[in-house]
């Protein structure tokens, strides 16, 4: 602070740039990249992506010799290809509830919402740019984990399975287009909880406690009821093949993003309408 | 300029904000004065949209907040409780604002130098003092070059070259013919800065007046004269509405009588005066009396004052 005494110089700014979508876009880019939880979520989702599948592969190819054919047949190299998917998804999630609740904690959002006070275009740039960022990271991830396992696996000429194949690729870029959606399901949680604690805690309701309390409940219900999960749903969009009690790709793709179309709505009407 | 119509907010069952009725005019720094929990930051929240208000409204340069294309532009607003996330820099936190409105990197870094904080811009702002989050408050608020400013507290946690620093801001912004509304609970601050005040208490307008008005009123005007002739002219300013107290020989306090009509009395009677002092309460003391014991009933008291004096 300048410390002569005397009248002050405000330096003058004569520009009048209205607030836009893509201006309040490049905003939460610069919001998103500039903090450090943020290369550290995704620097895990990356590392979590690629890696587990290369230590599977790994572990599969030296245990090979030791496994009896019912075990071998169990080996699907598709599901080694995308074990780091299931892992991934928990940094991606968190990250997509820390995105908005982390303004919500700090009071960052009432600077947010004083320089856009409709609000809205704050949500629509900080899902658009954190669902890019997700999926621009994850595809070469899952890419190069399917290409990078099937390297490992096929040093040892075992469950080799070509990009080619029926489902192969739209598989492994599902498993990209199914984190970007986590990512957007977990940010609309966090909009509507806007705790931090509170929306990883719902996320992971939704996610990993309610598909296994269902198998409490009597068969028939439980098969009639658990494709339509959010869980399963979005897991169908990176199987390979599906069984007669899960969704297929396109209806179980149809589906999650009509359960995060949801979350998004109601996180922006609840964002328009609560104080802040 | 910042006009509110009844601008009430309930939190459930409480009310926060009473019917608040007041313009802010540009040109001048008005004071936004009340005891801590009498719904200042309330009604600065309410002003910049960020709290929906229960009834009334309120306009800032002629539209209600969220109307404003590029609210930057319009106002620049400081906001008591911090408002920056704390893991990230004071550089990118200005940057990430700047971008919504498309202004440009210059005027962040030109700004960041004004306020000091030229060597902890790339440092994150969880580890800033007190003093350094204002400053980043204030270049903040300056972003935009706004008509208009709204700063909830803004000397808190400065050391007083801070303070003198933020005390000629306001000045020069008001200079410029902007409009400056400053809120604090320091009634000292205010008597410094502010020309004009508008005081609540219990989220109630206490009063809309200048400073000097404020003080006047609140004071009650006594007049302290000294003079060897004391019973004289004690007997001589006696009369309806004329109040002379005496707590020692040759000393009276006067109520009722300007200065001007005791000395030209004293004169027109060759008394002599070795002392004529108006008495004037501080703003701090005027403040207590105002919002001490039954705040609404000062509020009837003062506001009946204003209204007989309009309409003499």
């Amino acid at each position: 602070m300048s410390s002569a005494a005397g009248p002050i110089a405000i330096p003058r700014y004569t520009g009048t740039g209205r607030v836009t979508q893509a201006r309040v876009a490049l905003s939460e880019w610069t919001k998103l990249h500039s903090l450090r939880s943020t290369r550290w979520s995704l620097l895990v989702a990356t590392v979590l992506a690629i890696g587990l599948p290369m230590l599977f592969a790994a572990v599969t190819s030296s245990h090979w010799g030791h496994m009896g054919p019912r075990e071998r047949a169990d080996r699907k190299p598709l599901d080694i290809a995308l074990a780091g998917v299931n892992v991934a998804q928990l940094a991606i999630a968190v990250l997509g509830v820390l995105v908005i609740t982390g303004e919500y904690s700090t009071g960052m959002i009432r600077a947010s919402f004083t320089a856009v006070p409709k609000r809205l275009p704050v949500l629509w740039a900080k899902l658009g740019v954190f669902a890019v960022v997700t999926f621009v990271l994850m595809l070469p991830s899952v890419v190069i984990a399917f290409f990078g396992s099937q390297a490992i696996l096929g040093r040892h000429h075992i469950l080799q399975i070509s990009f080619s194949h029926p489902g192969v690729t739209r598989s492994v870029i599902g498993g990209a287009v199914y984190l970007m959606l986590i990512g957007i399901f977990a940010l609309a949680i966090g909009a509507m909880i806007r705790n931090t604690a509170g929306g990883i805690a719902t996320f992971a309701a939704i996610f990993f406690v309610i598909p296994p309390l269902l198998n409490i409940l009597p068969a028939s219900w439980n098969n009639a009821i658990s494709p339509y999960l959010p869980d399963s749903a979005g897991r169908s969009i990176f199987s390979l093949t599906h069984g007669a009690h899960s969704l297929a790709p396109w209806p179980g793709f149809a589906l999650f993003c009509g359960y995060a179309v949801v979350a998004i709505g109601i996180a922006a009407i609840l964002l328009i309408r609560r104080d802040t | 300029m910042i006009e509110a119509h009844g601008l009430t907010k309930d939190y459930g069952e409480k009310r926060a904000v009473d019917d608040l009725s007041f313009t802010v005019q540009p040109g001048i720094v008005t004071g936004f004065l009340g005891p801590n929990g009498s719904g200042k930051s309330t009604t600065m929240r309410l002003i910049l949209g960020l709290d929906a208000p229960t009834s009334g409204s309120v306009l800032v340069n002629g539209k209600r907040y969220r109307q404003h294309p590029s609210p930057l532009h319009e106002v620049g607003a400081l906001l008591e409780a911090r408002s920056v996330h704390t893991g990230r820099s004071a550089y990118n936190h200005l940057l990430a604002l700047a971008h919504t409105h498309g202004i440009p990197k210059r005027r962040v870094l030109e700004l960041v130098d004004l306020v000091g904080l030229h060597e902890v811009a790339r440092k994150r702002a969880g580890q800033f003092s007190l003093g350094m989050g204002q400053r980043l408050g204030i270049a903040t608020a300056l972003l935009g070059d706004p008509k208009t400013f709204l700063l909830d507290e803004p000397v808190n946690g400065l050391d007083p070259e801070g303070i003198h620093w933020i005390r000629n801001l306001l000045k020069a912004l008001a200079g410029e013919g902007r409009t400056v509304f400053v809120s604090s609970h320091l009634m000292s601050e205010m008597a410094l800065t502010a020309d004009h005040l508008i005081v609540i208490g219990r989220g109630r307008l206490i009063a809309d007046t200048s400073v000097d008005e404020f003080v006047r009123r609140a004071s009650g005007t006594l007049v302290r004269v000294r003079s060897p002739q004391a019973t004289k002219l004690r007997e001589l300013l006696l009369g309806p509405d004329v109040t002379v107290a005496s707590t020692e020989p040759q000393l009276l306090e006067v109520g009722g009588l300007t200065p001007e009509q005791i000395g030209e009395a004293a004169a027109a009677h060759g008394i002599v005066l070795h002392e004529l002092t108006p008495l004037q309460a501080s703003l701090e003391e005027a403040f207590m009396e105002l919002t001490r014991g039954d705040v609404e009933y000062k509020a009837g008291d003062i506001l009946a004052a204003a209204e007989s004096e309009e309409a003499a």
